[in-house]
């Protein structure tokens, strides 16, 4: 491309920009001091932005030229890198997730923010199995974390139960509602069930919002319980029969943050350790060739009704556990924290991190809700810059982070294949 | 009975919008086969711009008559056909070919975008305009009760009719309708015979656009205030509509559109405002276990 055309492509470029931002950012519309709205205008910001199209366009051209916008699905050298020190990666971050309480410089702060990547990556890994394993579209994934959180919050409040007997019955009772809503969606196919599944998510956070005898509606609850150390309460005052006191440590309340960083990093292994297993057995093959063949998986006599069915529940129990740990983190839930908005994050960073693959997916979730978290000052604009990423992220490689997955079964030595090899279902 | 007469009426203008915004979903799922995720969003964008144009014209002293409303539209339309194309060209193009999952993500990325665009550009509070069309035609009268059929529901009536019958035109006796069909059956062999399928899918995205735009203008109208958010339910809505009449058929968009319209009020007139939505989803799972392509969906056959 010679410069001038690169200039008359970036005037283009600018002039499409102005188009763009001419009305909604030029004029700003603001309720007034007599209840009427009044515009105000703001044409320097115009300018400005059309002129940062104008250089990124034409920076883009001229450096790189317009084949760096081009995807790329095929291993490229980055990802023969990374495929390298995959090895290592996984159990690099690993061994930094194990000791990252004890690294000086950790304080309460970046805990939570562990606590929370951890639970992404918990969600992400157990949403894998139902996107990434069986190949079934779910955008209603939330909704499993929804029950789960509720679930431990009413039995809690209504009889009293302890998080560590409510964490085995949400997860029970996210699975229960993982086949209740895989029975009516075992026809569906592709975007009739990605569909149902929103609405399935929608209508269960109508109901918690609107029940109000039961979920006290949009005020949510509060006051739900914390787990205990093997009986033993987490609680400033010490003494006896508190974990300060039974240790005879001073009290502290990083003690229940350590404490709830380990549960959701041993609830996040198990759910990868699960996964991991269910893939070499019978199971966890019928969902990957369900994946791959839906028709000739019948041909070969696999049961598609129950396989179905199987991921979705397990799927959903993996969520109902992450929801009754988010609820015993946050000792307050409303419906709020299950929207939309939730399942599609979390089904972005399934597929950001390269559906179906476990590294992948830890990184994603790392990547996107830790990078959430570092750009906090960046107030409103950060939601701005977080969908931004996903587009730029999703354009530049659309088969995820990490391009490349390894055959849960292979003749002789198992060896990394492309990720676009890999059957994307059409369920 | 005069009750369940403005419901019908309620019901259809309301459902005419939600038609609007599905043939847009509908068009984009026939020709490229992906769940445009951004459009409730367009919707939003296309509301906002009619309310500023209003705004100017109501500086100028010229937002009055019909003259007025249309030029509302129009402006609304151009301008919210560029974020269509843009939205195409920036995020959809380049995934082309790729797997299903990619645009998916990339659309609901585009939609985040969208929303805090117009959160940051215009800010979060609601923004009031007040009824712009006042007044109504009685219908009938039941002893206290009053059956309105208001110039508001009749404008949109008409414009969403007028609207429709441009478009089944152009989808049916133009060139460019039938480009977009060959493209919509196969769109490999389109291009073998030299249609240039990107320019065509690209003027599907400006189309759907410009639909939304109609229908985000009209919502604004006749609620009168809107924010940034309202993209989301409306398009979800819409999603639906088109699922239930079967997505990719345009006569089913908007047959859908309507059905979820009347369920939506009925539902609201009878029972409870507050379940309304669990209604309208609950009908298309029930319609979805009986029929799994929706009501018009052609039911596809898949050759191994």
């Amino acid at each position: 491309m010679t410069p001038a055309q690169a200039i008359r492509d970036a005037a283009i470029a600018a002039a499409v920009a102005f188009g763009l931002f001419v009305m909604l950012v030029g004029l700003r519309t603001d309720v007034g001091p007599e209840g009427g709205l009044i515009l105000r205008q703001r044409w320097g910001q115009v300018a400005l932005l059309c002129g940062i199209v104008f250089a990124g366009r034409l920076a883009i051209t001229t450096l790189a030229g317009r084949r760096a916008l081009q995807p790329s699905t095929a291993p490229g050298p980055w990802t023969a890198r990374l495929q390298r020190a995959g090895k290592l990666l996984a159990p690099a971050l690993l061994a930094v997730a194990l000791v990252l309480p004890a690294i000086p410089g950790i304080g309460r702060y970046e805990l939570d923010i562990g606590i929370l990547v951890l639970t992404y990556i918990m969600l992400g890994w157990g949403l894998n199995i139902v996107v990434g394993l069986a190949g079934l579209l779910d955008l209603g994934y939330v909704a499993f974390y929804a029950i789960g959180a509720y679930s431990y919050a009413l039995l809690a409040q209504y009889f009293g139960l302890s998080f560590w007997i409510c964490l085995p019955l949400a997860g029970i009772l996210a699975a229960f509602w993982g086949v209740l809503l895989g029975f009516p969606v075992l026809r569906l196919r592709g975007d009739y069930l990605a569909i149902v599944t929103l609405a399935f998510g929608e209508i269960i956070r109508v109901v918690l919002l609107n029940w109000t005898e039961l979920t006290n509606g949009p005020n949510g609850i509060s006051g739900i319980p914390r787990p205990s150390f093997f009986g033993l309460p987490f609680s400033m005052a010490g003494g006896e029969g508190t974990f300060a006191g039974f240790f005879g440590i001073e009290p502290s309340p990083s003690h229940r943050v350590i404490f709830l960083y380990y549960v959701i990093f041993a609830l996040a292994l198990l759910t990868n350790w699960v996964t991991l297993r269910l893939r070499r057995q019978p199971l966890g093959r019928a969902w990957e060739a369900l994946r791959e063949d839906e028709i000739a998986c019948r041909a070969l006599g696999i049961n598609i009704t129950t396989t179905k069915l199987t991921a979705f529940a397990l799927g959903a129990m993996f969520g109902g556990f992450a929801g009754a740990f988010f609820a015993t983190r946050q000792a307050f839930i409303s419906p709020e924290s299950f929207t939309f908005i939730e399942s599609a994050i979390i089904l972005a960073i399934v597929v950001l991190g390269g559906l179906g693959s476990q590294v992948g997916v830890a990184i994603a979730a790392l990547v996107m809700i830790g990078g959430f978290e570092v750009f906090r000052g960046l107030d409103e604009w950060r939601m701005l810059v977080f969908g931004g990423a996903m587009v730029v992220i999703m354009v530049l490689r659309p088969r995820g982070l990490v391009g490349t997955r390894t055959p849960s079964i292979a003749l002789g030595e198992k060896r990394a294949i492309g990720g676009d090899l890999v059957g994307e279902g059409r369920g | 009975m005069a009750y369940a007469l403005q419901q019908l009426i309620n019901g259809i203008s309301l459902g005419m919008i939600y038609g609007l915004i599905a043939v847009g979903y509908t068009m984009v799922y026939g020709i490229i086969g992906m769940i445009n995720f951004a459009h409730g969003d367009v919707f939003m964008i296309g509301a906002f711009i009619a309310l500023i144009t209003v705004l100017l014209l109501q500086l100028g002293g010229m937002m009055d008559g019909p003259a007025a409303i249309l030029l509302v539209l129009l402006v609304s339309m151009a301008f919210t056909a560029l974020y269509g194309w843009s939205v195409e060209r920036v995020a959809y193009r380049p995934l082309r070919g790729s797997f299903r999952l990619a645009p998916l993500i990339s659309a609901i990325g585009i939609s985040i975008v969208l929303q805090n665009y117009v959160q940051v550009s215009q800010g979060a509070r609601v923004k009031p305009i007040g009824t712009l069309v006042p007044g109504g035609v009685e219908v009938m009268r039941d002893g206290p009760f009053v059956v309105q059929f208001s110039y508001i529901q009749m404008l949109i009536i008409a414009v969403t009719l007028g609207v429709l019958a441009v478009f089944t035109i152009l989808v049916t006796r133009t060139p460019l309708g039938r480009a977009m069909r060959a493209c919509e059956q196969d769109s490999k062999m389109a291009s073998l015979l030299g249609i240039d399928t990107d320019r065509t899918i690209s003027l599907t995205f400006v189309i759907g656009a410009a639909l939304a735009a109609v229908a985000g203008t009209l919502y604004m109208i006749r609620y009168g205030v809107i924010d940034f958010y309202i993209g989301f339910l409306a398009g979800v809505k819409a999603f639906t509509a088109a699922v239930l009449g079967g997505i990719g058929s345009l006569p089913g968009a908007v047959l859908g559109g309507l059905l979820i319209g009347l369920i939506e009020t009925f539902w609201s007139a009878y029972f409870s405002a507050q379940y309304k939505d669990v209604a309208a989803f609950s009908i298309l799972v029930v319609t979805l276990i009986f029929l799994p392509t929706g009501l018009l969906g052609r039911q596809e056959v898949e050759k191994v």
